[in-house]
């Protein structure tokens, strides 16, 4: 293993630009993830209704009307066709996601990703084993199990135990017993799943991430050619698998990471001290040579110290 | 690539099989699960009623997103969102308790207009066309004006007052020479806004509203009233129907308080002798 990856994650970033920049988009996600949450809760806390309604819906302004996609898919499947505002609202979210990348979403908006966030940091410090890895395909199997439960019962059937419902609908309308949801999703995550419940079995970021395969807005490892092989980018992010195609890439294959699965969390671009990662769009055709193969330790992709 | 070689190798379809089975087992298992819990909850308790318009129950849940639009635009605060554990209908969905807030029919029905989805039906446009539940005295043991006192309360803030609920004069048997004015409730008329339950003086209240799958009886599809197709028809439906004699006690009986027999009280009109 190469000296620099027995330094702590992001150490050499933060000596290199300093901790601001070094957690320049953890910090922009945390503010956007607060932004959309006091949206919501700037009416039912001060009186001040700009928006209305939770993410499963919502009305801004008086005008502007929002639909979850996935909630309004559940729906027709279920044997109801929504309303023109429903559906407008859908297409209007769906639309915009399909362009800037489905799983923004989870990352930049979803108020479980504080939660399963938390819960890595906890699975780590306290030296946990990464426990059950379900296959990459898992959270596609629960999304089509999730169709079907809908369709055989009439209903939407992942409302009715939806974490993200539970926890958003909760803070704005009122929690209940929501809490035990969001609680179940933490434990599951620090002990018994490493990553398990954001990135491996929730089926409203499988279903973000299918409406996002052919987004615009895309990392690249256009600077590969630095890497020093840090393994800095595979410990934070948070799926993993979508880094190697294109960091370790020949010269031919594009630095573009293309996965569906990829979150544009904007981490991996935080605690590169080599400046390899940066944002750009997906036809982005700037040659990016590969590394020199004489600097290039055994490939081992995802052996990071997180595994 | 090598696609068509690796699709053709035995072990890699072996494997495609083996996930996909795997794959197929966790979702039969995992599905089982949730739909066990949504069957359960499903089941709406008798006091928690939908807001105007609201589908029938079944559609109702494939409709709701639960956004609580309905929750916001409400005036009086009626509605709220069911909270898990504590609400029994299924989480995060709109109803309200009559006991606690009743529905105050507002003339343009602002819940269903905030509905985005079509949960609230917004061919509802009159809210006295509402059906949220059916008023029912259901303790008359209790219920003032059964036992003869003057309340009233239930009739005077019906908001379709005479018309869902009227009060019907009976005789009073306890005293003997007074009335009993019976709050009588008229489920075609009645829109089930609770206010009635609401304001009932009693402790537990005796006039509630239930779904109307409680509330009310469905006459089977083959009955018909005979006086009422008599009327349809405005005459007798067989013509020339033969009144056949009643079976009375007459002469050649060992009637003896009437020798002659009766006459039948009531006579087939347009019937031959």
């Amino acid at each position: 293993m190469n000296d620099k990856a027995r330094l702590p994650v992001g150490q050499e970033a933060v000596e290199k630009f300093g901790w601001l920049r070094a957690h320049r988009f953890l910090i922009l996600r945390r503010l956007s993830q607060l932004f959309f949450l006091s949206l919501f809760l700037l009416g039912p806390w001060f009186g001040i209704w700009w928006v209305k309604g939770n993410l499963s819906g919502s009305l801004t302004f008086g005008i502007l009307p929002l639909t979850d996609p996935f909630i309004t898919v559940q729906s027709m499947v279920a044997g109801h066709w929504p309303e023109l505002t429903a559906l407008i609202g859908a297409v209007i979210v769906a639309v915009a996601y399909a362009l800037i990348g489905g799983r923004v979403y989870c990352s930049w908006v979803c108020p479980i990703n504080p939660v399963t966030d938390a819960a890595h940091w906890a699975h780590e410090k306290l030296g946990m084993q990464k426990g059950w890895q379900p296959k990459r395909g898992t959270r596609l199997w629960v999304l089509a199990m999730v169709l079907a439960v809908s369709a055989l019962t009439g209903t939407i059937a992942w409302e009715f135990v939806n974490p993200i419902s539970m926890l958003h609908r909760g803070l704005i309308f009122g929690m209940g017993f929501a809490w035990t949801f969001v609680v179940a999703v933490f434990l599951f995550d620090v002990f018994l799943s490493r990553r398990g419940w954001c990135g491996h079995l929730c089926p409203v970021g499988a279903f973000y991430g299918l409406l996002g395969a052919k987004s615009l807005l895309r990392v690249s490892a256009a600077n590969r050619a630095a890497c020093d092989d840090c393994m800095d980018c595979f410990a934070v992010c948070p799926e993993m698998h979508v880094i190697t195609p294109a960091l370790r890439g020949k010269d031919g294959d594009t630095p573009i990471i293309l996965s569906h699965d990829c979150t544009n969390c904007g981490r991996c671009i935080d605690v590169c001290a080599m400046d390899v990662f940066a944002f750009t769009h997906r036809f982005d055709a700037t040659p990016a040579p590969a590394r020199d193969d004489r600097a290039r330790s055994k490939p081992t992709p995802g052996a990071s110290r997180a595994a | 690539m090598s696609a068509a070689k690796r699709i053709n190798s035995p072990i890699d379809r072996r494997r495609f099989l083996k996930d996909s089975a795997r794959g197929l087992a966790g979702c039969a298992v995992a599905g089982m699960g949730l739909a066990w819990l949504i069957s359960d909850a499903r089941a709406l308790p008798a006091e928690a009623l939908r807001p105007p318009g609201a589908l029938p129950e079944d559609d109702f849940l494939a409709a709701c997103i639960r956004c609580g639009l309905c929750v916001r635009d409400c005036p009086y605060d009626t509605l709220k969102l069911a909270e898990l554990g504590e609400d029994g209908p299924a989480t995060g969905t709109p109803f309200f308790t009559a006991r606690d807030v009743p529905c105050e029919m507002c003339d343009d029905i602002p819940c269903v207009a905030a509905c985005p989805t079509g949960a609230l039906d917004k061919g509802l446009t009159n809210i006295d066309d509402a059906r949220m539940g059916t008023a029912v005295l259901v303790d008359e043991e209790h219920c003032l004006n059964a036992l003869g006192l003057r309340c009233d309360v239930c009739y005077r803030v019906c908001p379709v007052i005479d018309e869902a609920i009227t009060l019907e004069l009976q005789h009073n048997p306890r005293s003997g020479h007074h009335a009993i004015f019976m709050p009588t409730v008229h489920a075609d008329a009645c829109t089930g806004c609770g206010k009635c339950e609401k304001s009932c003086v009693l402790p537990e209240a005796a006039i509630k509203v239930l779904p109307a799958r409680l509330a009310r009886a469905e006459a089977a599809e083959h009955y018909r009233l005979g006086w009422e197709e008599k009327e349809k028809a405005g005459g007798p439906l067989v013509e020339g129907i033969t009144d056949l004699p009643d079976r009375l006690p007459g002469p050649g009986t060992d009637n003896l308080e009437t020798p002659g027999g009766f006459e039948p009280a009531f006579k087939v009109p347009g019937a031959r002798p």
